[in-house]
This record gives C-alpha cells, structure tokens and sequence, in this order.
C-alpha cells in the first residue's frame, strides 16, 4: 500500500532512546464507569514525534482513554506504557493539557502563577518556585503569544487565552509526551491557528502529541497519525490510512456526512478499493 | 478618649486579655484555613465539621472525667474528622450526593452530641456545668491555659499550611494536574481537610459549634473581594478573622450573658457586608458606577449620533433640531438633556435657539467618526 505519510514513519525511528519503542503504547484498556463500559478493549501505539489526534463521537471515551493512560480513572483492565516502560516510572516525561473548562477560573491567581505550575513536579516538595522558573514560564508564555499578559488574573482571560495559558503550563513541564484534551474546543481562529503552529514546532523538536479533537475536517491538516474512537479502538494509524470513508463510517455510524461534501481527493483516494 | 481608655483596659484587665488572645488567634486560624475551602467550594464542610464535634466533647468528658481544654479539643478534632471521613465515604459509595452527605452527618451528629449533653448535664458531679459553652460559645470562660492551647494548636495548623502552601495552592485550583504531576492528591486533600478540623475545633469554645461555620467562611469570602492574589487573600482573610474574632468577643465580654458566638458572627457578617459593597472592581458600588458610567457614555454618544443623522439629512450643518426629535430618537431611554449639556461643554453642539439643536463644526467631525466605528450610517 501506497502512503504518503511515509516520513512519519521514518522519524518515527529516529527518535532517540525511544527508537525501538513506541512514545505510548496502550494495550486491552478497558475502563468502565459502573456497569457501562466507556473504553473495550483498546489497542494503540503512538510512535514518537507524531501528532496525533483521536477522533470519535461523544461518549466515545476520548477523554477517559487521556485520563486512563495518566492513572487519573483506574482502568478495569490492560496496560499503559511510555517509551516501553510502565506510566508510573515515566510520569515525568508526560506532560497534560485538560479541558479548558476542568477548572475554576475566577481562582485568585496570576497567569505566570498558572504557568509556573507545571514546575512543580520537578521542583518536588517543599521548594518553592523562584527565579529560572519564572523564566522558564516567562519562555513558554513567550511562545504562546501571551507574555504581556504575564500579570494578568486568569479570571479576565477569554477562552482562547485560557487555552494558552494551559498550553503554555503544559510547555514549562518540558515532556516528550503531551496529552492534550481538546486544546481547540471554544477558542477563535487567531488561538487555532497559533496552537497548530505550536503543535507543528513540537513535533519538530521530537516531540509526541496526542490530541483529543472535535473538527474531522481539520484532521488531514493538523495531524498525521489518528485514532478512531468509539469505545472500541476502530482504527488507528497514519491520516493517508486509517482516515478513510469506511473507518469514519464504523466510528460514527451513518451519521458522518463528511466524505460527500468536503473530501479532498489526494487524502482519500484509495487506489485498491 | 474613650476608645484609648478602652484599649488601656484591655491590657489591664486580665480576662479581656486572654479573651482578645484566643479570639485573635482562632479568628486567624480560621481565616487562613477558611480561605482554602472557599476556594475549594467545600465552606459547607465547615458547617458539618463543628456540629459533628459536639459529640466528642461530651464524649471526651465522660471518659476521662477532664475538662482541660486539651481533651475536650482533641475529643471535637476526632469526632469532627470522623464526621468528614462519613461524608466523603458516603458520597463515594452510595448515591447520596454531597449536600445530603452534609446535612445527614451534621444532624445525626449534633443530635447524638445533644443528647449527650443532657445526660452529663443531669449527672450529680459538681464538674459538669458548663459544657453548654462549647453550643454558642463564651469567650469569658476562656483561662490562659485554654489560650495557649489555642496557641499552639493554631500555631501548628498555619506552619503546616505554609509548609505545603505549593502543593494546596495546586491541589486546590487543578487536582488532575496535580495527579499527573505526581502528587499524592488524596493525601494533601486529607490533610487539608484535617488542618480545618483543628482550626475549626480551636474556636469552639469560644464561637460554639452552632456558628462556628460563620468564622470559616465569612472572613474568607470578604477577603476575596479586595483581592486577585492567593497569598493576600489568605493573610487578609486572617486579618478578617482576627477583627471579627476579637471584636465580637469584646464585646459579648462587656455585656453580661451575651453568648460569644452570635456577636462574632455579627462583626463577621458587618465585614462582609462592608466589602460584597465597597471592595475594588468586585463590590457592588464599584460595579454600579462603573454601570452608570457607561451608560451615560452610550447615551451620550447616541445623541451625537442622532444629531449626526438629523444634520445629514438636512443638508445644512448649522439646521437647529428641536430636543423633542431627539427624545423621540431616543426611544425613551432619556438622559438626553444631560447628553447635551456634556456635548455642549465638550463644544460639540450649540443651541441654536430655545430647545433646538445642532452640531458644531468639530461635533460632525466627532459624528462621522463614531458613525463610520458603528457602521450604521452611510
């Protein structure tokens, strides 16, 4: 089979310590929330220095699969890995952007404040935040765009500024592995636009995103790895591969109206079919 | 004079000494850790905590036989730390939800604490009066010993909160974050919570269980008002405390028979009031003027506008318009004899005879300006 997403492959073998392994691996995951199962039996590979997004209808446990991989909701079964060795021993090269609105944002506190947060993993106890990490938030803030805006109490931020002040929390954690749960949901062009140029230097830098997204249209544009989610995993790989007609189709149904109207011939031209 | 004389006496006279001590320490305690529960959106918690208390005071009591402040507190801490362990295990494991949780343990609990009251306060020892302060609270039962208790216990619950203030700060606006950054989350909200038992069980003689939720919560939601900072808001929110704390307990000591806990409560809700009204930016006053402000703002510029319209129709810059046309334009929303007298001391429009109207050479400039910012004018 034919692909143009080769050279997601190839760099997908020249990422370093991780070459041999996968950035995350997640093996029979299954998550059940009472007797309803919201994740069965989920198999994925996630090779490093790939964006990429997981697409599915909601309830499909987009989020839940985010959470179980970072031990946030216990899973039922199966077994999550970063670079082959268990989560727990490599938390600290996972870094997490929830959803916007999974805080308070009249908490009395600062933008850099929020930013310096995601120091405080490597600082461990007791030490407070200091200078290098005001610099360090002070950096990240820089290149999301945000940082005259430093001073300025969370509360008077819109949405698409709530958006980057996560990211840029999620920045001064310096991770290899980013688990990002829908960065673009309720933000304006200007901030979409910003974050996929992030997105695209993080990959860059060898980087792996895994991005929790709404906009199938977008999904050939931004990404280049995806995973079809509906419970179960439907399909998982490259965008030329597994972003086709029928895998849409198993994810959402019959619901999915996107292939008649927008699809571009060059990502799903399927020569074998 | 007056108010000198009174502070003199308060150095002089013994009991108002140890009564502005002890209230001045539980008022900060409980500001500081109050603030953590308003933020955390558990002020309920507080309300359950002390209620739940009572049965271990009275407990306490009965099996030791002690009235030292030191058993009956840590009889309150233990019952009251059970009481929150019932009603977070309750909302975990059944369907109850967390107001109902509350208010289950509370009542219960203040109902056993009730009961056992009664009997200790039938009981033919010579001790057993005044276990009933700890209902309402007298804070001119309070000896030195019972404020160097206070002391040291209040003592221990901020130095704790100082030590961990990152990690509450954090647990306390994003848990998740938290987690994925390998706190042990569960631990720190266990802790918290317990250093607000202790802070809640160190007022309890002198506030009583009844009210004692007042002194976590109010002070705390005042401080916010005057501020976006965690740490001010804590240190001020301690102030509060303090404030309420001393001044209530002054003056329930001055008059005879008043119990403490309600004139606390009192000087706490008077803070509240004074700040939900008066505070920068978030006050109610700030609010309204800002409102009023920028109403006037609009209104004015409305009125250019509609002189604006009224000239380029006419052709002829100088054309006076009655104030009637105006008002007429105005829909009923008024202010339109204020609008022109601001635009006429801005030198924007002239009356060109009695109630008629018309733009000056500099307010067409102003009303093609603010036309071509709105769009709606050709």
């Amino acid at each position: 089979m034919v692909t143009s997403r080769d050279q997601g492959v190839a760099k997908a073998g020249s990422g370093g310590p991780g070459a041999t392994e996968p950035a995350i691996r997640v093996e029979d995951l299954t998550v059940a929330y009472g007797d309803r199962p919201v994740l069965w039996d989920v198999d994925m590979e996630v090779p490093p220095g790939v964006l990429m997004a997981v697409v599915g209808p909601n309830g499909a446990g987009k989020t839940t699969l985010i959470k179980a991989i970072m031990g946030l909701v216990p899973p039922v079964a199966g077994f999550v890995s970063i670079f082959g060795k268990p989560y727990l021993a490599q938390r600290s090269l996972v870094g997490y952007v929830p959803q916007r609105n999974s805080v308070d944002w009249d908490f009395p506190t600062s933008v850099l404040d929020v930013v310096m947060m995601g120091r405080y993993g490597v600082l461990g106890w007791l030490r407070r935040p200091g200078r290098a990490e005001r610099n360090l938030a002070m950096e990240s803030l820089e290149k999301v765009g945000m940082a005259d805006l430093s001073g300025r109490q969370i509360s008077q931020l819109s949405g698409g500024q709530q958006q980057r002040v996560f990211l840029a929390r999620a920045l001064v954690q310096d991770a290899r592995v980013y688990l990002m749960d829908e960065p673009f949901q309720g933000v304006d062009a200007t901030t979409e636009r910003a974050i996929v140029t992030l997105l695209k230097e993080m990959r860059s830098e060898g980087k792996t995103v895994l991005v929790v997204h709404h906009d199938l249209q977008t999904v050939p544009e931004y990404f280049d790895w995806v995973t079809l989610l509906n419970v179960r995993c439907v399909a998982s790989g490259p965008v030329g591969e597994a972003f086709h007609d029928r895998n849409l189709r198993l994810t959402y149904g019959g619901r999915v109206s996107y292939l008649t109207h927008h699809a571009p011939e060059e990502t799903f031209a399927n020569p074998e079919e | 004079m007056d108010i000198l004389g009174f502070v003199a006496n308060l150095f002089a006279d013994y009991t108002l000494r140890q009564v502005a001590m002890g209230s001045a320490v539980l008022g900060i305690v409980n500001g500081v850790l109050g603030s953590f529960a308003v933020l955390r959106k558990q002020s309920l918690l507080g309300d359950g905590i002390s209620h739940a208390a009572l049965p271990g005071i009275a407990l306490a009591f009965l099996l030791t036989g002690s009235k030292s402040s030191l058993t009956l507190l840590l009889g309150a801490a233990a019952a009251g730390w059970v009481g929150t362990l019932l009603i977070m295990s309750i909302v975990k494991h059944t369907r109850v939800k967390y107001d109902s949780a509350l208010g289950l343990v509370l009542s219960v609990f203040f109902g056993f604490g009730l009961v056992l009251l009664t009997y200790i306060q039938k009981l033919p020892v010579a001790t057993q009066a005044g276990l009933d302060k700890f209902l309402f609270g007298q804070a001119a039962t309070l000896l030195r010993k019972d404020v160097v208790t206070i002391g040291i216990l209040g003592g221990i619950v901020v130095a704790f909160l100082l030590v961990f203030w990152k990690e509450f700060k954090l647990v306390s606006f994003d848990p998740d974050f938290a987690v994925s950054l390998g706190f042990p989350v569960r631990m720190l909200d266990i802790l918290l919570t317990t250093l607000l038992v202790f802070a809640i069980v160190i007022g309890l003689q002198t506030v009583g269980v009844v009210l004692m939720s007042a002194m976590v919560v109010a002070p705390a939601a005042a401080a916010r008002q005057w501020t976006d900072r965690l740490g001010v808001m804590v240190a001020v929110s301690g102030i509060f405390g303090a404030l309420a704390g001393v001044s209530g307990a002054l003056v329930s000591s001055a008059a005879a028979r008043i119990p403490t806990g309600p004139t606390i409560v009192l000087c706490a809700s008077a803070i509240v009031f004074f700040s939900l009204l008066l505070a920068p930016n978030r006050g109610m006053a700030w609010s309204w003027v800002r409102e009023q402000i920028n109403r006037r703002q609009l209104q004015t510029e409305a009125v250019l506008g509609d002189l604006y319209v009224l000239a380029r129709q006419h052709r002829e810059p100088g054309h006076g318009h009655p104030v009637e046309v105006l008002r007429t334009m105005a829909h009923g929303h008024g202010g339109v004899d204020r609008s022109l007298k601001v635009l006429k001391e801005r030198g924007l429009v002239q009356e060109t005879g009695s109630g008629e109207w018309a733009l000056t050479p500099r307010g067409m400039e102003e009303g093609g300006r603010l036309s071509r910012q709105w769009r709606e004018i050709p």
